[in-house]
């Protein structure tokens, strides 16, 4: 399987007096079975990038190549609503897609709608609540008395239904507390180990990229400028600085130690094993 | 000074559930004040008890000297403003300058005065450019921006930030947190902020944890974040230099101990050289 974009332009209001360039020429291959951070300033493309994998926007000129999918200016997908069903698109904010009176109709919604009979939705319901980590007492509660948190949950077992290959997540944590946040990003993390999913997460928040990403693709002002693994992403100081992103602790901290002439493994960015090692190079001698 | 006086302060949305258990508490006039505590804690409630936004069951508000009652209501909210988290939700103007001159005209400012107000708390948030467009067309953090000037505008003692970054990218995150900052430092403003950022504690004068609708722990970000243990039951995470402290420590490390990263470098250092 393959996830690729080939010479992908994207122009919003192409045929008017105003036209807007959001991608312009990416090449990019994004690879099956890891989770990949895709980061950027506000405006640079993220989400006009993402939204091309499932065909919800169709390339300006250029293509987008899903496993047998290719997607194309001419025409959508051949089977779009089998590559719909591959790749489970959760906006930001998808908690303001909920609609139905229960949170089992809610879940069962997607499967139904292609096809699935109603006590097999129903059960993968029950299937999807458990994996987002709500018990069956929720089922026939409204989705609209829930948290925030619960809420997104509720929205993301909708999308998880339809049991999508390619999970892409466009800032499935913004404006979730810590704790919300942090619990989100373990259940990417069990989808993408346990599950075997493609995750494709969409971020601003480096201390989720440095934790939970293998991969991380920038883009800036339509195209993307660099991709590399997380590991050399953190090491890349000339890069984070022209990124202008709130870098997490403790590569600030281990910049700080270099900066001062203090040798540290570039492989850790864990606390303790920092520590360690600041134990190694300081206490000997 | 103490511009805010609560006491005994008990609250709930339904006959049933407490969300504000007697809660006391005080703020000094000019002070930064950080309030963290986990979803459901009743954290914004209190912001909207103390903007008379909600009615308290029991207990009293005093906010500049006067308490806040049915009768004082809008003599508060002349002290009060608050600036909410989803920066979409609070615009009313067409454009930059209606929507600060907004709360002017519920002062009563004369019109002819204005502009001049206006020009001058959009200038003080770094929006003037921006004064005749309109607020659907500006980024997260410049929305905030002029949320913020027109609680400024209208010359309040008391600004709410309840999770006023939480939505914005981290580049309106930056933005907010140092026009925040030079208020602090500059102006008489009092500020409490409804916060999940432990780093930010850290920048206040005054901390409250809540949990359970409870004031649990109050005191200075150092007091505060010394009950390590309450904090971790509490489900609150503590600053990163704490953190990278406490390994430090654990291996073997002896220094005194640090509130800024830069005195943690600093430390190892000097160990460094004296090996």
């Amino acid at each position: 399987m393959s996830i690729e974009f080939k010479a992908l332009t994207h122009t919003y209001n192409e045929k008017t007096p105003f036209p807007y360039v959001a991608l312009h020429d990416v090449d990019l291959e994004i690879k099956e079975g890891i989770f990949t951070a895709i980061i950027g300033e506000t405006g640079s493309g993220k989400s006009t990038l993402v939204q091309h994998l499932n065909a919800l926007l169709t390339p300006t000129s250029g293509k987008v190549i899903v496993d047998d999918f290719i997607i194309t200016s001419e025409k959508k997908a051949k089977d779009l609503k089998k590559l719909r069903k591959k790749v489970g698109l959760v906006f930001q904010f998808p908690e303001y897609q909920l609609f139905e009176e229960t949170i089992e109709k809610d879940i069962a919604f997607g499967p139904k709608n292609f096809g699935v009979e109603e006590e097999a939705a129903k059960k993968k319901a029950r299937e999807m609540l458990a994996l987002v980590g709500l018990d069956d007492s929720y089922l026939n509660r409204s989705p609209f008395d829930l948290s925030g948190g619960q809420k997104r949950r509720i929205a993301i077992a909708g999308i998880l239904a339809l049991d999508p290959d390619i999970l892409v997540l466009d800032e499935p944590t913004a404006g979730l507390d810590p704790q919300g946040a942090k619990e989100m990003m373990q259940l990417f993390t069990k989808l993408n180990k346990e599950f075997n999913k493609t995750i494709i997460m969409v971020t601003h928040d480096m201390e989720h990229v440095l934790h939970y990403c293998e991969d991380v693709v920038v883009l800036k002002k339509g195209k993307v400028v660099h991709t590399c693994s997380a590991n050399e992403f953190f090491n890349n100081y000339d890069l984070l600085e022209q990124l202008h992103v709130a870098l997490p602790k403790v590569i600030e901290f281990k910049k700080m130690l270099q900066d001062k002439g203090i040798k540290i493994n570039p492989e850790i960015f864990d606390m303790h094993e920092l520590a360690l090692e600041l134990k190694e190079e300081l206490k000997h001698g | 000074m103490e511009i805010i006086k609560v006491k005994n302060l008990n609250f709930s949305y339904d006959e049933t559930t407490p969300t504000i258990k007697d809660v006391s508490f005080s703020v000094e006039e000019g002070s930064y004040t950080t309030i963290v505590g986990h979803n459901g804690s009743g954290k914004s409630t209190i912001a909207k008890l103390l903007d008379g936004l909600l009615e308290k069951k029991s207990g009293s508000i005093e906010i500049g000297g006067l308490e806040l009652n049915e009768a004082n209501i809008y003599k508060i909210r002349e002290q009060v403003g608050i600036v909410f988290q989803n920066p979409d939700n609070q615009f009313i103007g067409a454009t930059v300058a209606d929507d600060i001159a907004f709360g002017l005209e519920n002062q009563q400012v004369p019109s002819d005065e204005m502009p001049k107000i206006i020009e001058q708390y959009a200038k003080k948030v770094n929006m003037y450019d921006f004064l005749d467009k309109e607020p659907t067309k500006l980024s997260g953090g410049q929305k905030q921006r002029v949320a913020i000037a027109g609680v400024l505008a209208m010359n309040l003692k008391v600004i709410i930030l309840d999770e006023a970054t939480s939505m914005l990218d981290p580049q309106g995150k930056v933005e907010i947190n140092a026009l925040v900052n030079e208020l602090h430092e500059k102006s008489n403003l009092t500020i409490i902020s409804i916060t999940h950022d432990m780093e930010e504690v850290l920048r206040s004068d005054h901390v409250l944890v809540m949990d359970n609708g409870e004031v649990k722990i109050s005191g200075t970000p150092e007091e505060v974040l010394s009950n390590e243990k309450e904090l971790i039951d509490l489900k609150l995470d503590l600053p990163f230099v704490y953190k990278m402290q406490k390994e430090l420590y654990n291996v073997g490390f002896e220094f005194e101990k640090q509130l800024e990263l830069e005195g943690v470098v600093e430390s190892l250092c000097q160990l460094n050289l004296k090996r």
